[in-house]
C-alpha cells in the first residue's frame, strides 16, 4: 500500500504555503502531522497530485493563552496537549480529548488543527471545539478570515475554509468563574475512534446551569452540537431528572449509522448515558 | 512525482539517497539503508512495529513520507546497544521474557524509550498507556511491562551512579 504518486513542497513560511496553495488550489493538499492523510493515501481514498508540508513553517505551534483566549497554532501536535499544564489546570475537557484521541505514537504527530481540517465527524476535536465556542483563523492570499466553529463544518470532509486558504489557528475562550466542561469517550480499544462521545462546557450561576454547549462526536455525518440537549440544560438545576432529560435530547438529535462498532439503537443509548456523565463532571469541575 | 535527494542522520550516521516523494519512511529504513530491525506489521497505523524516533519522538514510520525527515535525524532499533552492549531496555526484554515471536519488540522497545524519557518512574499503569499504540499478539502485555519497569530501574540506577 504506496500512496500514489505527487509533487512534494515544503514551504517554510505561510505566505510561501499560501502561494502553494492558492497556485495549486483543488489538486494541493496541506501535510501537517499527516496521521489521517497518508493512511487516506495509502488506501487510495485521497489522490492529492501535490503536497504542501507545513511543518517546517515556523510559528504555527503556539500554545498560549492571550487576548481573553487559548491559542493553539495548527500545527501543536497533540501530545503538547497532554504536556501541558495549562490546559490540564484551565482546560480540563481538552485535556480529557487529549488523552484519548488515537494512540501516543499517533499523538506525536498527529496535530490539533489537522484534526480539525479534516472534518471527519468521527475525530474527537470537532466536537471539543463546537462545545468550546472556538473560533477558526484561516490564512488566504487576501489575509487571515475567521470563522466562528458553528459555520465551521459544512458537510463530511468539509469545511467552510476554501481550497485556497490554511488553517492558522484556533481559538478558544478562556474560562470565566463557573465555567466547567467535560469529554467522554467510549471507544471499543485504543486507537480505534469512538462509538460516541460527548463534549460538554458550561457555566454555572450558584446551583444553575446559565449556559451549556453540548457537541457529539461520530454520530452523526456532520459534527454536531445537541441543541436540544443544551435548551434541557440551560437555566436548569443540574438535577438527576434535567440530566436524564439533558441525555435523552441528545440521543434523539444524534444521527448514528450502524456499523461494526454498533446499532443505531446503542449508540443512542450511549449517547444518553455519556451527556449524564458529561454533565455532571462539567458542574463537579465548575463547582470545584 | 518529484524526486528528493535526502539527507538523514540514521542512529548517528549521515545517509544520503534518492527517494520518490511518496517513499515511506519505513521502506527508506529498511530498503535503502538494510536497517530491517524495523517491521512492518499492518500497514495502517495501527500496530506500532514500525516505531522509531523521529527528532527525538516516536512515530509510526509507515505514516511519514521519508522526504519529511530529510534534514533530521532518526533513531531505530539498531541504535539501541552500546557497542555490543544491550541496552537496559533490550537487556529488560531479554531478562523478563518480554517477548515471544518478537515482531512487535523493535516498535515496543523504540516507544518505551521515548516514554521513559518523558517519564523515568512510571507507574504500571502509566506504561500500559504509554505502550498503547503498540500491539503485541503473544505475550499478554505483563511480561512487557515487566522488561520496561527492569530497564526504568535500571537507567535510574545509572543515573544515579554517574
Amino acid at each position: 500500500m504506496i500512496p500514489g504518486a505527487f509533487d512534494y513542497h515544503r514551504p517554510t513560511s505561510l505566505d510561501e504555503a499560501v502561494a502553494l496553495l492558492n497556485e495549486h488550489g483543488d489538486n494541493a493538499k496541506v501535510l501537517a502531522g499527516g496521521q489521517s492523510l497518508i493512511p487516506a493515501m495509502r488506501f487510495r481514498l485521497a489522490i492529492p497530485e501535490i503536497l504542501i508540508d507545513i511543518n517546517q513553517v515556523p510559528g504555527l505551534d503556539a500554545l498560549a493563552e492571550e487576548n481573553g483566549h487559548l491559542k493553539i497554532g495548527s500545527l501543536l501536535r497533540e501530545s503538547a496537549l497532554e504536556d501541558s499544564d495549562v490546559v490540564q489546570k484551565r482546560y480540563p475537557m481538552l485535556a480529557d480529548a487529549a488523552k484519548v484521541i488515537a494512540d501516543p505514537l499517533v499523538r506525536n504527530l498527529a496535530t490539533v488543527g489537522g484534526n480539525i481540517a479534516h472534518a471527519d465527524p468521527a475525530n474527537d476535536h470537532p466536537a471539543v471545539m463546537l462545545a468550546f465556542n472556538a473560533t477558526v483563523v484561516a490564512q488566504g492570499p487576501d489575509g487571515e478570515r475567521i470563522i466562528p466553529i458553528d459555520d465551521f463544518f459544512v458537510d463530511l470532509f468539509e469545511t467552510a475554509m476554501t481550497p485556497k486558504e490554511i488553517l492558522k489557528e484556533i481559538r478558544i475562550p478562556a474560562p470565566q468563574d463557573g465555567d466547567g466542561g467535560a469529554y467522554f469517550k467510549i471507544e471499543r480499544k485504543v486507537g480505534d475512534y469512538a462509538i460516541s462521545a460527548v463534549a460538554v462546557q458550561l457555566r454555572m450561576r450558584g446551583n444553575t446551569i446559565s449556559e451549556a454547549r453540548v457537541a457529539l462526536t461520530n454520530v452523526s455525518p456532520v459534527p454536531m452540537r445537541a441543541t436540544d440537549a443544551e435548551a434541557a440544560l440551560n437555566g436548569k438545576e443540574p438535577t438527576a431528572e434535567v440530566l436524564e432529560a439533558a441525555g435523552k435530547a441528545a440521543a434523539a438529535q444524534s444521527e448514528p449509522s450502524p456499523d461494526l462498532r454498533g446499532t443505531v439503537e446503542y449508540k443512542r443509548d450511549l449517547t444518553r448515558v455519556l451527556t449524564k456523565r458529561a454533565v455532571a463532571k462539567a458542574v463537579e469541575r465548575a463547582q470545584a | 512525482m518529484s524526486q528528493h535527494k535526502i539527507t538523514v542522520k540514521v542512529n548517528g550516521e549521515t545517509h544520503t539517497g534518492e527517494v520518490e516523494a511518496r517513499t515511506l519512511l519505513v521502506h527508506f529504513i529498511r530498503e535503502n539503508l538494510s536497517l530491517t530491525g524495523t517491521h512492518i506489521g499492518c500497514d495502517t497505523t495501527s500496530c506500532g512495529a514500525c516505531t522509531v524516533q523521529l527528532n527525538g519522538s516516536a512515530v509510526k514510520s509507515c505514516t511519514v513520507f521519508a522526504v519529511q525527515a530529510d534534514g533530521g535525524e532518526v533513531k531505530t532499533i539498531e541504535g539501541m546497544a552500546d557497542n555490543g552492549t544491550l541496552h537496559p531496555l533490550q537487556e529488560g526484554f531479554w531478562e523478563k521474557h518480554g517477548l515471544q515471536c518478537g515482531y512487535c519488540t523493535p516498535g515496543m522497545i523504540m516507544s518505551a524509550d521515548h516514554f521513559l524519557s518523558k517519564n523515568p518512574n512510571p507507574t504500571e499503569e502509566e506504561i500500559r498507556e504509554g505502550i498503547s499504540g503498540n500491539l503485541c499478539r503473544c505475550t499478554g502485555y505483563n511480561n512487557i511491562v515487566s522488561a520496561i519497569q527492569y530497564a526504568a530501574e535500571k537507567l535510574n540506577e545509572k543515573e544515579v551512579s554517574e
